[in-house]
């Protein structure tokens, strides 16, 4: 068994809930995450799967210290680090990196994708020899260096996400959190996007944690999944052995409602009474 | 169906160019009967919710259709004049989109929102629509309609939601409903419920479908009849079964190929050949240089 690289336990995070809010004074907490239990190994990708409201985005800011647990303990590499302060955090951020949805709205439209690329490894010190890495961090996405002087708009969407992850690995981090990365792109993109973070994740060593509502794609790219609802670990377990036999009715459910693309003239029967 | 039934909607030949010149639908010809399904499937950019656009007459002001005909029912929409062509869109067709929460009035009860649609358009008074409403929620499952009629948009969920607005498309009785990627923004669990229900009621009611989609899980599910769209060209056109079964063109083998299976994951999500790619460009190339604008 690979040592994990984050033992989470009994986590929980209670978010203001706006819904609720009164129109004077703050809102009341409601608890997003219900108390998790889980490890994820070194090296290896885990994927977070779970509908709208289960709570796996909430899971991944707090794995990377975006959001302060309310409770429990998030130890990385040995060190608890779910009540560090800013400052503490510090020195950890260039080894937990993320890479998000939608790279339109994560990536700056007034940066060349030069800039974007070279400010975190600014911000961490590594603002020597920045063309090199840059060009480096290209590269390894598969990127021409002429992309270097563009700007967002100017890349497509799967383009804009090869540098989202160009940034993210530039730091050569120990993590990385994709949150739903393939997410809005076609699926012939979605395929590349895929396979490059496969192949990258092996040759760097990377523990991922990615988050989607796709269980095919993470059949298809995960060593471990955990299945989450309404802030609950439902069922987590190694791929093959939870794709080939759930154990829960739930993630039976999730897997029966993907439609495949094959002819299945009952799969919109409705249930028979039970 | 046979041939000599009289299609809902037949699209001939149909091209539009952006105000640059470059066309941007290529001579698509579909055509959906009573009764049907047709789903429309190509990736971002192949022009595919354009041509639902085109259908509902709500094509944006830079694109212009420069050939061929849309027929609803036998009648050729370009001659007719603006208000005769929105009177008979308004009455014979409807629009299930992807989007509920764009679609409804934000500020007002989801009960007078319906009632007001089927009064604008089929002339009904208040009483006669606020009946039919509560039938077409009757049959799309909500038990509740009582709360969900006096409900704004935003008090209800994205499943919920959109229930709504598919009982709204079918309570005017249209021939034609356009679906646009109708499921896209929900999870897997209330998709199924949603792709269901569609089917019942199309069923129910014998309306035809164009269901537009970029998910061939979505198709083989929904559709008897399916047409694959690439750059605004409709490069494959077969019954649904049969496309699955033995798919023609190498797009379209390499977009099953692409697509995710978590019962094959390795047989799936292979990205698209580059030589397929190629093909493509090529056959694009070729048929802008055979096409000439009757009239430009």
């Amino acid at each position: 068994m690979t040592e994990p690289l984050f033992s989470v336990r009994g986590l929980k995070v209670a978010l203001p809930d706006m819904t609720r809010k009164p129109l004077i004074g703050r809102a009341p907490l409601a608890e997003i995450l219900k108390g998790l239990d889980f490890d994820l190994p070194k090296g290896l990708i885990t994927g977070i799967v779970g509908e709208s409201g289960s709570g796996k985005s909430t899971l991944g800011r707090a794995l990377v210290r975006l959001l302060e647990p309310s409770a429990g303990a998030i130890t990385f590499e040995g060190r608890d680090i779910a009540h560090l302060s800013e400052a503490e955090l510090r020195p950890l951020r260039r080894d937990l990196q993320m890479i998000f949805q939608d790279p339109m709205s994560s990536l700056n439209p007034r940066h060349t994708i030069f800039n974007i690329i070279a400010a975190p490894l600014r911000q961490n010190g590594l603002g020597d020899r920045l063309k090199e890495r840059v060009a480096e961090a290209l590269q390894r996405v598969g990127l021409p260096q002429s992309f270097a002087a563009r700007y967002r708009h100017e890349l497509s969407g799967g383009q804009r996400q090869r540098v989202g992850i160009a940034r993210a690995l530039a730091l050569s981090p120990k993590f990385v959190l994709a949150d739903e990365i393939v997410s809005g792109l076609d699926v012939s993109t979605q395929a590349q996007i895929l396979t490059l973070l496969e192949k990258l994740a092996a040759e760097m060593g990377l523990t991922v944690a990615f988050i989607s509502h796709d269980l095919s794609v993470i059949r298809r790219l995960c060593q471990q999944v955990i299945v989450m609802r309404e802030g609950r670990i439902v069922e987590a377990g190694a791929t093959d052995a939870l794709f080939d036999n759930p154990k829960e009715a739930y993630t039976r459910d999730l897997l029966a409602a993907i439609p495949l693309p094959e002819i299945d003239p009952d799969w919109l029967r409705p249930k028979a009474p039970a | 169906m046979s041939v000599n039934v009289e299609p809902c909607l037949d699209i001939r030949g149909l091209s539009a160019v952006l105000p640059n010149g470059q066309r941007v639908l290529r001579s698509v010809s579909l055509s959906v009967h009573p009764g049907e399904v047709r789903a429309l499937v190509g990736e971002s950019g192949a022009g595919k919710t354009m041509i639902g656009k085109a259908v509902l007459g709500v094509l944006p002001k830079s694109v212009r259709i420069v050939e061929g005909e849309m027929l609803i029912e036998g009648e050729d929409l370009g001659r007719l004049d603006p208000k005769a062509r929105r009177t008979l869109i308004g009455a014979r067709t409807a629009l299930i989109p992807q989007d509920p929460l764009t679609a409804l009035n934000p500020s007002r009860r989801i009960g007078a929102q319906m009632i007001d649609r089927l009064v604008r358009i089929l002339g009904w008074n208040g009483e006669k629509a606020d009946k039919r409403i509560r039938q077409l929620l009757d049959e799309v499952q909500i038990r509740d309609s009582e709360r969900v009629l006096k409900s704004y948009p935003h008090e209800l969920s994205g499943g919920m939601r959109q229930r709504v607005l598919i009982a709204a498309a079918f309570a005017a009785e249209p021939r034609l409903i356009v679906a646009d990627e109708p499921t896209t923004a929900l999870d897997v669990t209330v998709q199924k419920q949603i792709l269901r229900l569609i089917a019942q009621l199309q069923r129910d009611h014998g309306t035809a479908i164009l269901f537009v989609t970029h998910d061939l899980g979505v198709v083989a599910k929904i559709s008897q009849k399916v047409s694959v769209l690439y750059a605004g060209k409709v490069v494959e056109e077969a019954e649904t079964a049969a496309l699955f079964e033995a798919p023609q063109h190498p797009y379209t083998r390499a977009l099953m190929a692409a697509t995710p299976r978590y019962t094959d994951p390795y047989a799936s999500l292979k990205p698209v050949d580059e030589t397929v790619l190629a093909g493509l460009a090529a056959e694009i190339a070729a048929a802008d240089q055979a096409w000439r604008p009757r009239h430009d």
